[in-house]
């Protein structure tokens, strides 16, 4: 647990360097003037928090900065700090809460995000507390994604469910569900092929594959991750809205936090969506996966 | 959920009471939504400030002052500006003794593999002789997934395996091109952070052993504001010679691209529009300065149109209809053609506007499966049927209602609804042009007959954009309108 939130905590290293570490050096000079409010809301947007949102947290500090007759920079980064934090706190839950003889874990989103090696990551994280994991090849769309996926589980030592690319996904999922019960596989992933939000006929397949899922195993998916890559910018929020209105997504894994990008977006899709971001995932290793912690990763935002 | 920028300036300006002529202020105020426009758009926010700043610079002039509406003036300025930043479309420069070497880099998950397939294949089509060449080594299954799509253009695909560093196997590669004649050589390198100074030194390795002539970054048209930064490193390292934008048949507005253009000078040379191979577009600045400012693209929708239809062929329809010998076959293939344009949603937010609708419509969600009922119905006529629909009798109707899995009432609607459409059609085509066929009412409801199949996995998908046929007449983008409206008079039961 340490060394994951380690590794959050490096991959983020980069992330305090720049813009948000710049909010640090902003908040800690001296007086706060008008161009503060400004420069801070600048900042944000820079970090693809988006300008809306960027400019209701900005404002909220500045009520509560009020409220508190908070003076000094000191105070002012605490406080913008604990505000950051709640954003994100106020939905934030735990993964896989209950317990089932089998979870299913469908793993969704846009191409290029990340998903299947998110998927690897998660299988290990399962992996690592025990389970008996299973993943269900699902993308049979894109060319050798069934490669892809199989290869990804060989290193993390789980088996790939599989059928022939162009099959149809929904027959994977549920042969998966099938050699999930049979093999006594208590977490079942379903990696997907990517899509764009904006396709119809596709969200369509999306949500077939969901209902199959739903119709063999009792209230399953029990979750619903969409994978963002984080350098994505405001389309982010039109992802998020989409793919939950289709397969009722019930937490983001933000991928590539590991870039130069910092994944502001989660702000905008925890205060409109109310969706939790549950992983944060940091680089190409299988290890590179942490449960999303709101407070390591604001702090990591701050600390110098 | 887009709410285009020219709406916002309209609404801005209906706020204040003067109209006319713009003031220093009125320009200020509007500014604020030229700005909220493009942050919103992923323009990066420094990208931002100087555009803005040029456009109030230039709106506060002359032009304005003699324009119709100050709305409209601004909205014309901000564009003008937008398209000047954009810069000209660009052509892949070939030029020089073959293979011409080109090489894609990005960050992971940006596009590259799948488009050095669709260049790969836009190049073949052009008849030169391309060889792709497999550098990621180092993303599970890469080299696989360009070679299952290498097999699927008919393009060779060099490659190695994951064992030998990348710089040696695009160098091999070109070796190879020169023995077996291939005119261009496409290199597919893998993702990487533009901050991973190892792999970033590779690629140096493999433009210092490959000389391209084209050193392409591919970027995901949804990439936010770090877009500066990695376009900047890239060039840094590799000198870029141009700029792919891919996804972009998504709703992302792309202004990711406004700010690596403005930053780096890189012109931009093609965009990815969709996950088959023939989806590509050459970069025109106009249209994407529309899409980053939430604006449609009429022209994108145009050209689709000119690459499935015809003029000889639009013309033999018009004369069908105008002596009411229109028929189930000719219905047909319009219905399939005006489909393989791509799904409604598509197509809509292309139409300056009609961004709204989009939404209202994915409420309405039957469209498809009745045009499918449609085409069952269709097909399960014999073709003496379909070109000649009075013989349809009783039995035969019913024959078809089986053969089709739909009822017999269905058939029936279908055959009235067609024979009313056809009267009606011959009485519009027949002459009375005056009466002016009306144009796509407010609060319309798209042609029924604009249901979409893009690109499901497995199904037969739009065989890819033709190259299309210039110089669409008046007259025949007239009759489309009226095929549309043909097929919404049917949609109406």
């Amino acid at each position: 647990m340490f060394g994951q939130r380690a590794s959050l905590r490096s991959g983020l290293t980069k992330t305090r360097q720049s813009f948000f570490g710049r909010i640090t050096s902003l908040l800690r000079s001296s007086n706060i003037t008008e161009d503060t409010w400004e420069e801070l809301e600048t900042l944000l947007i820079q970090a693809d928090v988006g300008a809306k949102t960027a400019l209701a947290l900005v404002d909220q500090l500045r009520e509560t900065a009020q409220a508190n007759g908070v003076r000094n920079a000191d105070q002012l980064q605490q406080t913008f700090q604990r505000n950051l934090v709640q954003a994100l706190e106020a939905v934030a839950r735990p993964y896989l809460p209950g317990e089932r003889l089998l979870n299913v874990i469908l793993v969704v989103g846009v191409n290029g995000s990340g998903k299947t090696t998110s998927i690897a990551k998660l299988a290990k994280y399962h992996k690592q507390r025990g389970d008996h994991v299973l993943i269900a090849a699902a993308d049979t769309f894109r060319a050798a994604a069934i490669d892809q996926v199989k290869i990804w589980g060989e290193r993390v030592g789980v088996d790939v469910i599989a059928h022939q690319p162009e099959a149809d996904p929904g027959a994977v999922v549920y042969d998966a569900i099938q050699a999930s019960r049979s093999r006594g596989a208590n977490v079942l992933i379903i990696d997907t092929a990517g899509r764009l939000h904006t396709k119809y006929n596709l969200m369509q397949e999306l949500a077939k594959i969901r209902s199959i899922a739903q119709k063999q195993v009792h209230q399953a998916p029990h979750e619903t991750l969409l994978v963002l890559d984080a350098t994505t910018g405001q389309n982010a929020l039109n992802q998020a809205a989409k793919f939950g209105e289709m397969v009722g997504v019930t937490g983001v894994v933000l991928a590539k936090l590991d870039s130069t990008a910092k994944g502001g977006m989660v702000f905008a899709i925890a205060n409109e969506l109310k969706l939790p971001v549950l992983f944060a995932a940091t680089g190409e290793s299988v290890d590179d996966l942490a449960v999303f912690d709101p407070q390591a990763y604001v702090q990591g935002l701050f600390e110098d | 959920m887009f709410e285009s920028l020219a709406d916002k300036i309209q609404e801005t300006f209906r706020n204040l009471s003067r109209k006319g002529h713009l003031t220093d202020e009125d320009v200020q105020v509007t500014l604020r939504d030229v700005r909220l426009a493009l942050l919103e758009a992923d323009v990066n926010y420094r990208v931002v400030k100087d555009f803005t700043k040029a456009v109030g610079e230039r709106a506060v002039g002359a032009d304005v002052a003699r324009s119709l509406t100050p709305a409209q003036a601004v909205v014309k300025i901000v564009n003008e500006e937008l398209v000047r930043m954009l810069g000209e479309p660009a052509k892949l420069d070939l030029g020089g003794p073959p293979p011409a070497v080109l090489m894609l880099a990005g960050l992971q998950g940006s596009g590259k593999t799948t488009m050095a397939a669709k260049l790969a294949l836009h190049l073949k089509d052009k008849g030169q002789r391309p060889l792709l060449v497999a550098a990621d080594t180092y993303r599970p299954a890469a080299i696989a997934q360009l070679e299952t799509l290498g097999k699927q253009i008919g393009v060779d695909v060099h490659s190695e395996g994951d064992k030998v560093a990348p710089p040696k196997i695009c160098a091999n590669a070109l070796k190879r091109a020169n023995k077996e004649g291939h005119t261009i050589v496409l290199l597919d390198t893998a993702g990487r952070l533009q901050i991973n100074e190892e792999l970033m030194a590779e690629l140096e390795k493999v433009r210092e052993a490959t000389r391209p002539r084209e050193v392409l970054l591919v970027v995901d048209a949804m990439t936010g504001q770090e877009a500066v930064a990695v376009a900047d490193a890239f060039n840094q390292r590799i000198q870029l010679t141009g700029l792919i934008l891919t996804k972009v048949d998504g709703d992302a507005r792309g202004g990711a691209a406004l700010s690596i253009r403005s930053v780096t000078g890189v012109p931009i040379k093609f965009m990815g529009v969709g996950e088959r191979p023939s989806d590509l577009e050459i970069f025109y600045p106009d249209r994407l300065a529309s899409r980053i400012l939430g604006m449609g693209d009429m022209l994108t929708l145009i050209e689709k149109a000119q690459g499935q239809f015809d003029e000889e062929e639009s013309k033999r329809i018009a004369e069908k209809m105008a002596k009411a010998q229109f028929d189930f076959e000719d219905f047909r293939s319009q219905m399939r053609k005006i489909r393989k344009l791509g799904s409604l949603e598509g197509l809509l937010k292309l139409i300056p506007g009609m961004g709204g609708m989009v939404e209202k419509l994915s409420q309405a969600k039957d469209h498809e499966k009745e045009l499918n009922r449609t085409e069952a119905i269709i097909n399960s006529m014999t073709m003496q049927e379909r070109r000649q629909p009075k013989l349809l009798n009783p039995s035969r109707k019913e024959r078809i209602a089986r053969g089709s899995g739909v009822t017999l009432p269905e058939v029936n609607a279908l055959v009235k609804n067609f024979e009313q459409m056809s009267r009606m059609m011959s009485q519009v085509m027949g002459g009375k042009k005056a009466k002016g066929m009306p144009q796509m009412p407010p609060g319309m409801k798209m042609p029924a007959g604009m249901g979409g199949m893009p690109g499901m996995p497995g199904m037969p998908g739009a065989a890819g954009a033709a190259p299309a046929s210039r110089g669409l007449s008046k007259k025949t983008l007239a009759e489309r309108k009226k095929k549309k409206l043909m097929k919404k008079q049917r949609k109406k039961r």
